[in-house]
């Protein structure tokens, strides 16, 4: 078989895995589902994750700050928040 | 007979060390589910052949089985873990019951969109109450349930206890979807695998199944360390070992 022939049978073939027998509408669709739910579901705790550190360095940033105030100036202390 | 079994139980059970317990097996579970995946994909779509009455559309059975599977032992973990931290107060056993629910929930979504998609062209219909679509339906709302549940409180563990009444509840509905197939008349099709006999299908089909079977349970392994550790890195954010995490991931 040449390579011409080789080329058209194999990417007839790759035609036809695409068609699924016709059901592509079906097929094709209900994997896609799959992998979009669960890609979002891996993303998410991920994001999620940078959110909780960010804001915790940002309230452990706040409280030193406080402190180094409330050492400089032993006096007036800061209203708590 | 030492002790070291329930001594060790015992230590896991602490946050910081789940916590670096899940980190390390995390990327392993993630990998073996991407290889069974892989596998499953390949055998199910490439190499199995044609179903005789329903062409290549029965091909949506090699992730609509496996979620569907998945839908229930999620449900039968949250279950479990609920009972466990009702009655002994367990931190993880709430916080493993809680991030199941989510998990559990896309599985479960899965489940009725890939069926959806699979009784049109086999039914003539996208949608029909019975028995096994309907339980499945009330699977998915009893998850969100959960999720909401837990939401709605101000301090998160009662939340949890809240939502983990229930979860435990709601187990009664999972022998339900189970035999649904068999107590009513339904539209869906019986059992295909059975565990203790012979299974109704061939081996060309069954592989990428069971395949695929495997890497949806290794994926619930890796997305559940994941989000228990996020939540743990939230629940304990005021202590020691959580914030010399968060320092040393702002110097990278």
């Amino acid at each position: 078989m040449s390579a011409l022939q080789t080329f058209f049978a194999e990417s007839g073939n790759a035609a036809a895995f695409f068609k699924m027998g016709g059901y592509a509408a079906y097929v094709w669709p209900a994997y896609a589902v799959f992998f979009i739910v669960l890609i979002v579901d891996s993303i998410a705790p991920r994001l999620r994750r940078r959110r909780v550190l960010r804001e915790l360095r940002a309230r452990i940033a706040r409280q030193s700050s406080r402190q180094d105030r409330a050492a400089s100036n032993p006096i007036i202390t800061p209203p708590s928040l | 007979m030492s002790n070291w079994i329930p001594l060790w139980l015992h230590k896991l059970g602490s946050p910081p060390t789940f916590y670096r317990f899940a980190g390390a097996l995390r990327p392993w579970a993630m990998a073996l589910a991407l290889l069974f995946g892989a596998i499953a994909l390949y055998g199910g779509l490439v190499l199995a052949p044609a179903d005789y009455q329903q062409g290549d559309a029965y091909r949506i059975i090699f992730i609509h089985v496996p979620s569907a599977w998945m839908s229930m032992f999620i449900y039968a973990v949250m279950g479990v873990a609920a009972f466990i931290a009702l009655v002994w107060r367990l931190k993880l056993a709430e916080v493993v019951a809680m991030e199941s629910a989510p998990i559990g929930a896309a599985f479960t979504f899965i489940t009725l969109v890939t069926g959806s998609l699979w009784g049109k062209p086999m039914w003539g219909t996208w949608w029909t109450w019975d028995a096994r679509l309907t339980s499945e339906l009330v699977l998915l709302f009893l998850y969100l349930g959960v999720i909401g549940l837990y939401h709605a409180f101000e301090d998160r563990r009662q939340g949890a206890r809240a939502a983990a009444f229930l979860a435990i509840i709601g187990i009664i509905n999972v022998p339900i979807v189970h035999f649904s197939v068999n107590w009513w008349n339904t539209l869906h099709q019986g059992s295909t695998i059975n565990v203790f006999g012979q299974s109704k299908i061939s081996w060309d089909m069954l592989w990428p199944l069971l395949s695929m079977m495997l890497a949806t349970k290794f994926y619930y392994i890796a997305s559940l360390f994941s989000r228990v550790r996020t939540d743990l890195l939230a629940l304990e954010g005021g202590k020691d070992w959580v914030r010399k995490i968060a320092e040393s991931e702002a110097r990278q």
